[in-house]
């Protein structure tokens, strides 16, 4: 054959064509003792912004809060109904995907079959997708739309309460905060990452562009989309991704030695949080170097039975029926307060809709390149409607199941008069309510694990993807390169630590998902496109 | 003394892979055995190819040049592997038994530094598969 002609891959396929090849924009400098295989500009762009920002938020934590503590709310307050209404409108393309002829659309061609079995595919996106966010928001953020909405004066512009509130009503106020909560862990976060993963997915293994994140926007940008536009695309993502997971690694080594302290005494001090940084790194460099299948995936399978033992002994402890119970009903809660929650316009409870809404909507969708290249890389051989329906639908459900697990028992254990949960600090809610089940000692370890665990499973993908983004889509660059960044990121999370800047790198990389939600509307177009050309 | 050999190719870098090549070529002459191209790529596009399908192809059409030009009989087998960064030296191990190659040559580089940390390809699979092994250097 001749060398301009794309084969298609396994069965029918439309590829597209180009003159772009893989790794052709690609420098292999020796650094040191290494040979590197990684794109100019991005890795060096992207490799530089982050070391100035870092030096920026350690040498001037006060001004690096103050500006990203002004810019974190003026972005998701100004563009509220920018976030809202891109997250629904993913929502609805994904279902429609679902439900329409493009949904017998196959990831890698008509023949193609999957690399991995369901289990081990569930468990690496779940891991990736959510994870850690369960574990600590999985209480506390119940309870809190709870208080909010029963509070007196609830619905008034000062409220913090969903929708109307419902002052002094306890049935109502319950049902109002799991549907507020399920709304932010269900379809929406989900939708998004389906997109992104599934745009990533077609783009790569069905039209054989490299898997990078400007390979999805293609159909808009054409060959521009290998110049400087793709540059901007990738080093965004690098961005978000990097700093997405230095502020979690750092945040949740200040939760994670909270509740070291609140159950076994070790010290609440930087000492500690360093060492657990340098185990989480530690344990995360040996899981990229053993690699995907021996490193990625077993642990994020680890990871999904520790979290299946923790909610089934929640579960059976708890209060069984009620949980029971409370699953059915809060889907109905769910899905009747939606179209209210989801409503991008005219909202009378800014404080809500600005603050906790538009917030998740910047932080799912700064999230998404990783998440979404992620779950890319691993659903080749999939139908385009399993794959919705394993990404968005199946993983809704288990975060509808988990809420009403931790945060219906939780909202229960307050009104039996448990109060010490509703009263401590945010990262010790779920420990405060482990505690007051019986075998408080098991369970709260168990879930110091977990949280650890998923910091690491978070570390490991997220180094393979960065890796693969300032490789200009290689997925077979030196080994040392991914070593680099899971090393660079427990650095950057120590640095920020103890300089006093993460919270200011937290909203810095929040305020990357404005760009990206603009930018993944049109994506949506150049998805719909690709997928029209594409065999069923 | 053998039946196949076989030999590791990177399709990307064949220019480096010259020497080896003639050495192969040269034992399986010598021996009057066959050769046996494997080459693992990954199963996102490539530089080689955008599919792991257009790989075998490409490789295929190598092995078929080389038998050609050497007058051997070469065979190919192309593996796609989720991680070929770190499975490579695994899926070229399994390779050796599937194809029932009793023999491997391959290239590698001058080892340094960096192989205290990382195994090269050559010296992992000349310390784990079951057959003689030539690393040509």
């Amino acid at each position: 054959m001749s060398d301009d002609t794309i084969m298609t891959p396994d069965g029918d396929a439309n590829p597209i064509e180009t003159d772009y090849t893989v790794g052709q924009d690609n420098i292999q400098p020796q650094i040191g003792p290494f040979g590197m295989d990684i794109h100019n500009p991005v890795f060096l762009v992207s490799g530089l912004t982050i070391v100035a920002f870092v030096i920026f938020a350690t040498a001037m934590p006060e001004q690096a809060s103050t500006m990203f503590g002004w810019l974190r709310p003026a972005v998701t307050s100004t563009f509220d109904v920018v976030f809202l209404f891109a997250g629904d409108v993913f929502v609805v393309l994904a279902l429609l995907l679902m439900i329409s002829p493009l949904g017998k659309v196959r990831i890698g061609g008509t023949e193609a079959t999957p690399d991995y079995s369901y289990t081990g595919w569930f468990a690496m996106l779940f891991a990736a997708g959510m994870g850690i966010g369960l574990m600590f928001f999985g209480v506390s953020e119940p309870i809190s739309h709870y208080s909010a909405s029963l509070a007196e004066g609830a619905g008034s512009p000062e409220s913090w309460a969903p929708l109307a509130g419902a002052a002094g009503v306890e049935m109502e106020a319950r049902r109002l905060a799991m549907a507020a909560t399920i709304f932010h862990w269900g379809l929406h976060p989900w939708a998004i990452y389906a997109i992104v993963g599934l745009s990533l997915a077609i783009f790569a293994y069905n039209k054989g562009l490299p898997l990078s994140v400007r390979s999805m926007f293609y159909p808009i940008f054409g060959e521009r989309v290998w110049g400087w536009v793709g540059h901007v695309i990738d080093t965004l993502a690098v961005f978000a991704t990097l700093f997405g997971l230095a502020t979690s690694l750092g945040i949740g080594a200040q939760q994670a030695n909270a509740g070291l302290n609140f159950l076994f005494g070790i010290p609440e001090n930087d000492i500690s949080m360093i060492v657990l940084i340098l185990c989480i790194t530690g344990v995360a460099l040996v899981s990229v170097v053993a690699g995907l299948d021996a490193g990625v995936k077993r642990l994020s399978e680890i990871n999904m039975v520790l979290a299946a033992l923790l909610l089934v002994f929640v579960i059976a402890v708890g209060p069984t029926m009620l949980i029971a119970t409370g699953f059915f009903a809060n889907l109905v809660a769910y899905a009747e307060y939606l179209p209210a929650l989801a409503n991008p316009f005219g909202r009378s409870d800014t404080n809500f809709s600005q603050g906790w809404t538009s917030f998740y909507w910047a932080w799912w969708i700064s999230w998404s390149p990783f998440v979404g290249m992620f779950i890319a890389r691993v659903s080749r051989g999939r139908s385009v409607r399993e794959f919705i329906f394993c990404v968005l639908l199946i993983p809704s459900m288990v975060s509808v199941l988990w809420m009403t697990a931790f945060g219906g028992s939780a909202i229960t254990m307050v009104n039996e008069g448990f109060t010490d949960i509703a009263e401590a600090d945010m990262p010790l809610q779920l420990f405060t309510m482990l505690s007051d089940l019986p075998l408080a000692s098991i369970t709260s370890f168990i879930a110091i694990v977990l949280v650890i665990v998923f910091f690491v499973t978070s570390s490991d993908s997220g180094s393979l993807v960065i890796d693969t983004i300032t490789a200009g889509g290689k997925v077979d660059a030196p080994v040392p390169q991914r070593v680099f960044w899971a090393t660079f990121e427990g650095l950057v999370a120590i640095v920020l630590l103890l300089g006093g800047g993460l919270t200011a790198l937290q909203a810095a990389s929040v305020s990357t998902g404005l760009p990206f939600a603009i930018v993944l509307l049109l994506g949506c177009f150049a998805l719909i496109k690709g997928l029209m050309s594409e065999p069923r | 003394m053998f039946k196949k050999i076989m030999l590791p190719v990177d399709l990307q870098h064949v220019d480096r892979l010259e020497k080896a090549l003639r050495v192969g070529v040269d034992l399986a002459r010598l021996y009057g055995c066959g050769l046996c191209l494997v080459g693992v790529t990954a199963e996102t596009p490539t530089a080689v190819a955008h599919n792991p399908e257009e790989y075998a192809d490409k490789l295929e059409h190598f092995a078929s040049e080389m038998a050609e030009s050497q007058g051997l009989p070469v065979e190919s087998v192309a593996y796609a592997a989720h991680d070929p960064a770190v499975d490579l030296d695994k899926t070229l191990l399994a390779a050796a038994e599937e194809t029932e190659c009793d023999a491997i040559v391959m290239a590698s580089h001058v080892p340094g530094l960096p192989e205290h940390f990382f195994a090269s390809h050559g010296g992992k699979i000349a310390s784990h598969a079951h057959v003689s092994v030539f690393v040509v250097r």
